[in-house]
């Protein structure tokens, strides 16, 4: 918080150079510093996570290497910059990061008050609770009275308000600034309740001492669309970004993989083709070259892929596809097709 | 040889070498320079905020929508329907609470701590240093985390909270006690009361211009704590007292009812108070240092003991030494008081940071940061400054 002030501080008085650099437009920036420096979680397993070494891995992670694989065709290059929940717009704003991926929820502030655009919807989720077993808790409806334990700047802390509003109970707010500090403090019974995206209680139950003793509620009290997050009025770097979402999910519709991209390259299936590059000049537009569909799936996978990777049945977090699921099998994952 | 020093100086020094010009020049420069920087700054917020299709919320309307979250300590009303500005008082009065409570038992314990260095008692004397350096020197972050942890982890869970004879239950979710209702009439108690501590002034008054007069000394102090305590008893039993309490009661998962002190606050206030006092202790003794021991001497041969040597001879010399960085102390505390963010203690700053991140305000709000800061910083010196000219001496 202190060094964030600073920044901002500093920001304010001698961004100078700061506003010559950011004004020529991020797809530009990044050309030219031949890396992409992305906003991401550093404690969500699964999401963002930084091991011993420094490897970053994880679903929002490995969209940054997407857009890395898109601009660079090299996955390797972007740098991470760890980011709390509280800290993230700012960072964006100043042009600290070039994009944030962080699992941040896509709302209507935040679209048209904040300077930010949304690029799309990576990860449909929902808010939900976790409580003790020992509690004989099993819906959230029981939860009158109780301690909950959040993170501080977040959409999940104004759900909560108004959840317990609507349903008439009362509850006491401990509000943290750190995903780590909240489980700490969950942990050490400071609160009965820990609240934060679904997808996040799954992942943070895993660090918890005894995962099984702990319950995951079954309501989910409000739509969080994740996704990542670029500066308004930079229309290239948006298309980039928002494309980069898009190449992944028609990848998976496609059938096209990290394996079997080569020999597709040789299809007669026009759709591939175009997403291969072979016909057409889409990269043209775009501003990349033109297999920059192909570099991404090549270097990353495809949507599909990401999601198993790091959230899927053969993780820790057995997260099942569910409304993150294609269009074509009863999911909400859609893309625009490339034409 | 007059004349020949006349000759030798020039009968004008050029522009250049004219110390008076070269002044003017250099203020100039530095003037438009300062002026420079401040018209940089708010140009490039300008700038940068139209760059990001913002503009600057000149009349800080933003203040005005609902906050739509809630805190967990709230010494005035507030809802999750109140306004982002009532959000920011909250903090706003959280952070004065933890201040002064932390101004409080800095200022005891370091008293105590630092007239204990000057002990004759080895013993005690190496205590008090072995506390100071072991507490100066570790960070206040560290030490907030550390009461934090030392606060939480031993206590248990409300259900098997510590039981004080039903008055007070202390566990994990801090101490939860009885909570006062007034009741119709207790205003009478509070003007009784007012008119104790005044009552108490007056008489303290009294007894010192009587000893100065006869030399006869006059209890003032139990005549005092009499009046502070009896008038608003008196008036208490008088209206059969209107004050009724509320107990707390468990039921589900916390207490409901009742008055909650929030671990929290117990941490941050350990923290803070016992951080600072290691630095009042060091001003405390060098201030006592300060007075010549002669000065001692001086009492104990007109026959005074040691403690009334102390109280009127060595202490009020001494407070003048002690007062001037006594302030800066306390500045510090207040402002140290802003890590409260990192064990979500609701002050000032993590108001202020969700305020921030709910409407995107980072300008206005850094600007509100500095402007509460600094007012709470300049009243305080103000304060300071005030008591510190009641007690320089008096040159005759």
């Amino acid at each position: 918080m202190k060094s964030k002030l600073l920044t901002l501080a500093l920001g304010l008085g001698l961004s100078v150079a700061a506003v010559s650099a950011a004004s020529a437009g991020t797809l530009d920036d990044v050309k030219a510093k031949g890396f992409i420096q992305c906003g991401s979680n550093p404690s969500l397993i699964g999401f963002g996570f930084p091991d011993d070494q420094n490897n970053w891995t994880g679903f929002d992670v490995d969209f940054c290497r997407a857009l890395a694989a898109a601009v660079f065709n090299d996955p390797t290059k972007v740098k991470f910059t760890p980011l709390s929940a509280k800290e993230r717009f700012t960072a964006l704003q100043s042009g600290e990061i070039d994009v944030l991926s962080r699992n941040t929820t896509w709302s209507m502030s935040r679209d048209t008050s904040l300077g930010l655009k949304f690029a799309g919807v990576t990860y449909y989720d929902g808010q939900g609770f976790m409580v003790k077993k020992s509690l004989g808790v099993n819906s959230a409806l029981n939860l009158n009275g109780a301690s909950v334990c959040t993170q501080t700047g977040t959409t999940t802390e104004l759900n909560l308000a108004d959840y317990f509003k609507a349903n008439n109970m009362t509850y006491q707010v401990v509000a943290f600034e750190k995903n780590e500090e909240v489980l700490k403090a969950y942990q050490d019974g400071r609160c009965d309740v820990y609240t934060t995206d679904q997808s996040g209680l799954y992942a943070e139950r895993l660090k918890l001492a005894a995962p099984d003793d702990h319950v995951i509620l079954p309501e989910i009290i409000s739509k969080e669309p994740l996704g990542p997050v670029v500066r308004q009025g930079d229309d290239a770097w948006f298309n980039v970004v928002k494309w980069t979402y898009y190449a992944l999910v028609n990848a998976e519709d496609l059938g096209i993989t990290q394996k079997n991209v080569d020999e597709m390259k040789n299809s007669t299936n026009p759709e591939v083709m175009r997403f291969m590059g072979k016909e057409g000049d889409f990269g043209v537009g775009i501003a990349l070259s033109n297999d920059w569909a192909a570099q991404i799936v090549k270097h990353v996978g495809n949507y599909g892929e990401i999601f198993e990777r790091n959230l899927g049945e053969g993780t820790k977090l057995k997260i099942a596809r569910g409304k993150n699921a294609l269009w074509s099998k009863g999911g909400l994952q859609y893309a625009p097709p490339i034409r | 040889m007059t004349a020949v020093i006349d000759e030798a100086r020039p009968q004008r020094v050029s522009a250049f070498n004219d110390p008076k010009i070269r002044s003017r020049v250099a203020q100039i420069i530095f003037l438009l320079l300062v002026l420079w920087l401040g018209y940089e700054i708010i140009h490039n917020t300008a700038v940068n905020l139209a760059r990001l299709n913002k503009t600057f919320d000149y009349k800080f309307q933003f203040l005005w929508t609902t906050a739509g979250f809630d805190i967990i300590q709230r010494p005035i009303e507030y809802t999750r329907d109140s306004t982002y500005f009532r959000a920011i008082l909250v903090g706003f009065l959280n952070t004065l609470i933890v201040a002064a409570l932390g101004i409080f038992f800095a200022t005891v314990i370091g008293f105590i701590i630092g007239i204990m260095r000057l002990s004759s008692n080895w013993v005690i004397a190496k205590i008090a240093t072995g506390y100071v350096e072991l507490i100066r020197n570790i960070p206040l972050l560290l030490q907030i985390f550390f009461w934090y942890a030392a606060v939480l982890k031993p206590l248990p869970g409300p259900k098997e909270s510590v039981n004080f004879f039903d008055l007070a239950f202390l566990s994990n979710r801090g101490l939860v006690t009885l909570k006062f209702i007034w009741g119709e009439g207790s205003g009478y108690i509070v003007i009784a009361f007012i008119l104790g501590v005044v009552g108490a002034l007056a008489v303290g008054h009294w007894a010192k211009r009587r000893q100065e007069r006869t030399g006869e000394q006059f209890h003032s102090f139990w005549a005092g704590l009499g009046l502070i305590i009896g008038l608003p008893l008196l008036a208490f039993l008088i209206l059969g007292g209107p004050v009724t309490f509320e107990y707390p009661v468990f039921k589900g998962f916390n207490f409901v009812g009742g008055f909650t002190i929030l671990p929290e606050l117990i941490a941050l206030v350990l923290a803070l108070s016992i951080y600072t006092a290691s630095f009042i202790a060091e001003i405390v003794r060098a201030g006592i240092m300060a007075v010549s021991h002669g000065q001692t001497e001086a009492a104990h041969s007109l026959g005074l003991r040691s403690q009334p040597t102390l109280r009127l001879v060595v202490i009020p010399q001494a407070l003048r030494v002690i007062i001037p960085p006594l302030t800066s102390q306390y500045l510090n505390l207040t402002k140290n008081s802003s890590l409260a963010v990192a064990i979500a203690y609701p002050d000032l700053v993590a108001m202020g940071g969700v305020v921030n991140n709910q409407s995107g305000r980072a300008v206005e709000v850094v600007l509100i940061w500095m402007f509460i800061y600094l007012s709470l910083s300049l009243v305080t010196s103000a304060f300071m400054n005030w008591y510190n000219a009641r007690v320089r001496l008096v040159e005759r």
